[in-house]
């Protein structure tokens, strides 16, 4: 019983990580209506924007801020280089062109910061905390608070800020948006920036617990189903998503992979994503789409 | 034509949206070989009514018959020898005109993907038919140089007689036009009208049309039903629904002579 | 007009003429003209080195036959698909096995079999296309290409229990033929590819491309026009993943000569995809243009990259670039031509014809 729970914190804590990341997805598919492949690049340009200034003897609040600075920057350009031009493309030629667009980032993040892994240090230690009765560290609580903080700062922004509410007037009716007077390209930027600075926050909590390498773009994948099974435009739908396939692929893991020689995660999120889709096509809480003939 | 059973039957049908009524207990005849008009102002629900005919939207009560069979699914339609037209075009906009057309009438192929593939069996003469009807729809409705482009590119009148001609190209025995007028110039509708008839009379398809240029409904029409906010409030000759008070007083007097 | 009326080129379309000789007399010249390039083709063994045959010829033509199945699921049909190179794993996969445990079994027979396990794994995975539209397939088709990579890893039976998972190719030969030359591995994919194009594209140009093309452009409509788009859909996931399983095949037989399931991942897939983007989606000559694109522009980097530097450059340098110029290329071809470089191609034929026709 208590290896199960065991299991199932640990899983629980897996989905927070993957809920973060599949934050960056929400925010720009709120504001563009695409799902970004280049998140995953995103973070881990990012993080290796961060551990490379701090390499270089930058302070550690130095180097957030400047990183903040670039990924601000990179999403912005992203924004006006690749999405503005597709702005009446079909949704496959977008999404094949932030496929397109993950490859360059990863090529580039390489080639500017090298392919060796880094390791990241937040100064939270990540062993187990002792007190309690099962495996979590301080490093795991933070990501979680961390994790926490930005889901109900996001949340606040969409409902509150003139920002927030745009951005969901724009994912629901960009036409009327605009006929209301909203400025699109102001709200994308803001859209995009914020999904930059998202990938940073992912990218560091991330970088601390696995280190910074190439493997970090491939988290992104795991986010998909997440967003499948949460729906992709609804904050609350992530974080449910985040923990379901966080602790389903554990469980998975651990009491079915032990059968099979294990390595059930890499594909039992996507078989539980296809499953969902059957099942329910709009994700939990997800909107459902109505086609008018 | 066979007179004495109605081709089509729309029966007490009844159809809601998130409880706004669309339609009300709407239920008429259509007889082989005529050309029905359904006309009433906007939002009377004539496209949904058309809708549930072609077995798009599920009626909430009632039903409809075609030949005697009820019809409740729209993939069912070609099969029947029922086709439309839509009222936001519902063309193939990669493929060139020839092709969407041509599908029109491939619901009838029998050959299979390995007879197609190897171009074997049945598939080359069913090929070599499909070519010829289609050539045929092109010619009837004059569109014959423009064959080979993407329909996509083309212009908005044209498109609309390429899904005029994909809806004749299995020759239908009822065909179900959604507005196939809207949009369109004088010397368009012209032409429109002209083709449609050409058609009815060529093919002996009965029309079932939805049309708003009232003119064009008098001079076309057999028999005309008129619906306001989801019920049928007139059904009869285009004469008498003319001079029907209800039938003026929902349009307030708009009447075109 | 929208950038989507000219995303989608018909098959009709890439193949009219503007030509102002006479009708026999263009048949003739066009049937002169296919019988001179077929002849050049088939004697290219005698023309080139063995370099170009097995570092180039070969695995163009191997990914030219995933592309082509690619371009059937995603070009044609519309289906969004990410798991070519899975596909291309179970043929392999497959058609090794065939060969090991049917003794005698003919070295294209063993390819067949290759080609239909992948069908069938299309199919199973294609599936969820019947309830799923658009963006949201794409899960399914990743999970079969990590579903596949764990299984050809984790059960040993694959791989005929070979400690390191990989296996090497039997020797080829076809009908007495002793193929294992470079020039055989060349004949062979030829003769496995050729054939192949030429079925697939009379599939595209009849009924069965008029209906897929109609399921991509909007399916509520094809249904009503009596389109099974059911039935249109699987048969896409079948028939494209079968030319993904000989290309498989073939890529593990007559180019690497190992079977070896990490070489066909993701990155694999999303290269065949790129190759289908790049050539031109929906277009049957796209993607053997985007196949020699991909082969070949690894090959001129490490050139330029050599004439630069003045010695070798670094292989992990190189593959970032690369990386960063296959992305940006995408991205400017989905932008300013998203029918791809076929129709790039056709556009300059066209400008080059009129250049060439006007007045003096």
């Amino acid at each position: 019983m208590a290896f199960l729970l065991e299991v199932l914190i640990g899983g629980l804590l897996a989905g927070i990580m993957y809920t973060m990341v599949a934050l960056g997805f929400v925010l720009i598919y709120k504001a563009s209506g695409v799902f970004n492949f280049a998140q995953g690049a995103m973070v881990l340009f990012a993080a290796l924007t961060f551990v490379t200034l701090s390499e270089h003897g930058l302070a550690f609040p130095w180097a957030l801020a400047a990183s903040v600075a670039v990924m601000l920057a990179l999403g912005v350009t992203i924004e006006r280089v690749v999405l503005r031009p597709l702005v009446n493309a079909a949704p496959m030629a977008l999404f094949l062109a932030t496929l397109g667009l993950a490859f360059v980032l990863e090529g580039f993040a390489q080639l500017i910061y090298g392919t060796q892994v880094h390791g990241l240090e937040l100064g939270i230690s990540d062993a187990p905390i002792r007190s309690l009765p099962i495996e979590v560290s301080k490093l795991d609580l933070f990501a979680a608070g961390v994790a926490a903080a930005l889901v109900a700062a996001l949340g606040v922004l969409f409902q509150t800020t003139r920002a927030g509410v745009g951005l969901r007037a724009v994912a629901d009716d960009p036409v009327a948006a605009v006929a209301v007077g909203l400025d699109l390209r102001r709200l994308w930027a803001i859209a995009w920036g914020g999904a930059g600075v998202v990938a940073l926050v992912a990218g560091l909590l991330w970088g601390a617990r696995v280190g910074v390498q190439f493997s970090l773009s491939l988290v992104v994948l795991k986010a998909l189903p997440v967003l499948i099974i949460g729906g992709f435009s609804s904050i609350g739908g992530v974080i449910a998503g985040g923990l379901i396939v966080g602790a389903s692929e554990k469980l998975a893991e651990v009491y079915v992979g032990s059968h099979v020689g294990g390595g059930i995660e890499t594909w039992f999120p996507y078989v539980l994503a296809v499953g969902f889709l059957i099942a329910r096509p709009t994700g939990l809480f997800g909107e459902r789409l109505v086609e008018r003939v | 034509m066979n007179d004495s059973a109605p081709l089509l039957e729309v029966q007490d049908v009844s159809l809601s949206f998130d409880g706004v009524r669309a339609l009300d207990r709407v239920g008429f005849d259509v007889r082989g070989g005529e050309v029905c008009a359904i006309i009433g102002p906007n939002g009377a629900g004539k496209s949904s009514l058309l809708n549930v005919v072609s077995g798009l939207y599920r009626a909430g009560a009632g039903s409809v018959r075609f030949e005697g069979r009820e019809i409740s699914r729209a993939k069912e339609l070609s099969a029947l020898g029922i086709a439309r037209t839509f009222q936001n075009l519902a063309l193939f906009r990669g493929m060139s005109v020839l092709e969407n057309i041509e599908l029109g009438s491939d619901f009838r192929g029998r050959a299979t993907f390995l007879e197609q593939a190897f171009r074997l069996g049945r598939a080359p003469r069913e090929e070599r038919r499909s070519r010829d009807d289609a050539r045929e729809i092109l010619a009837l409705l004059e569109i014959a140089k423009h064959k080979s482009e993407i329909v996509g590119r083309l212009p908005y009148g044209l498109q609309k007689r390429v899904e005029l001609g994909r809806a004749l190209a299995p020759r239908p025995k009822l065909l179900l036009l959604d507005e196939p007028m809207a949009g369109m110039t004088f010397d368009e509708k012209r032409d429109m009208c002209r083709f449609i008839i050409h058609a009815h009379e060529r093919l002996g398809t009965t029309l079932v049309l939805i049309e708003h240029d009232l003119g064009v409904v008098m001079d076309l029409s057999d028999h005309v039903i008129v619906l306001d906010h989801g019920r049928k409030i007139a059904d009869g000759t285009a004469e008498a629904v003319r001079n029907d008070p209800a039938v003026i007083e929902a349009y307030v007097g708009n009447f075109l002579d | 007009m929208s950038s989507n009326a000219t995303a989608w080129p018909s098959s009709s379309d890439v193949n009219e003429a503007a030509a102002s000789t006479s009708r026999p007399l263009r048949q003739t010249l066009r049937i002169a003209a296919f019988i001179l390039c077929a002849g050049a083709v088939v004697s290219l063994p005698f023309l080139v080195t063995d370099y170009v045959l097995s570092a180039i010829l070969v695995p163009v033509l191997a990914l030219a036959l995933a592309g082509t199945g690619q371009n059937l699921v995603t070009g044609y049909a519309g289906q969004l698909s990410v798991g070519s190179a899975a596909f291309m794993s179970v043929g392999a996969f497959a058609t090794y096995d065939a060969h090991l445990h049917v003794p005698g079994i003919p070295l294209l027979a063993a390819f067949v079999c290759g080609g239909l396990a992948a069908a069938l794994t299309g199919v199973f995975f294609g599936l969820p296309s019947l309830r799923i539209r658009g963006f949201y397939l794409v899960v399914s088709t990743l999970a079969a290409q990590f579903f596949v990579e764990w299984l050809f890893t984790k059960v040993g039976w694959f791989s005929d229990y070979s400690p390191s998972g990989v296996i090497t190719a039997p020797p080829l030969a076809v009908a007495g033929f002793d193929l294992s030359s470079p020039g055989g591995h060349y004949w062979l994919s030829l003769l496995v590819v050729a054939p192949l194009v030429a079925l697939g594209r009379n599939l595209v140009r009849g009924r069965v491309g008029r209906a897929w093309m109609a399921v991509r452009d909007m399916e509520t409509a094809a249904a009503v026009v009596g389109v099974r788009t059911g039935r249109a859909k699987l048969l896409a996931f079948g028939v494209g993943s079968f030319y993904c399983g000989i290309a498989g095949a073939l890529w593990a037989f007559a180019y690497l000569g190992t079977v070896e399931s990490h070489g066909l991942d993701l990155d694999r897939s999303f290269q065949v995809l790129f190759i289908v983007i790049l050539g031109g989606l929906g277009s049957v000559a796209g993607p053997f243009i985007g196949a020699a694109f991909v082969i070949l522009l690894p090959i001129l980097l490490d050139q330029v990259g050599s004439a630069i530097v003045g010695g070798s450059v670094d292989p992990g340098l190189l593959q970032n670039v690369e990386k960063i110029v296959f992305g940006a290329l995408v991205i400017l071809l989905l932008i300013k031509q998203p029918a791809g470089m076929a129709r790039l191609f056709y556009i300059a034929s066209i400008r080059i014809g009129r250049w060439r026709a006007r007045p003096a």
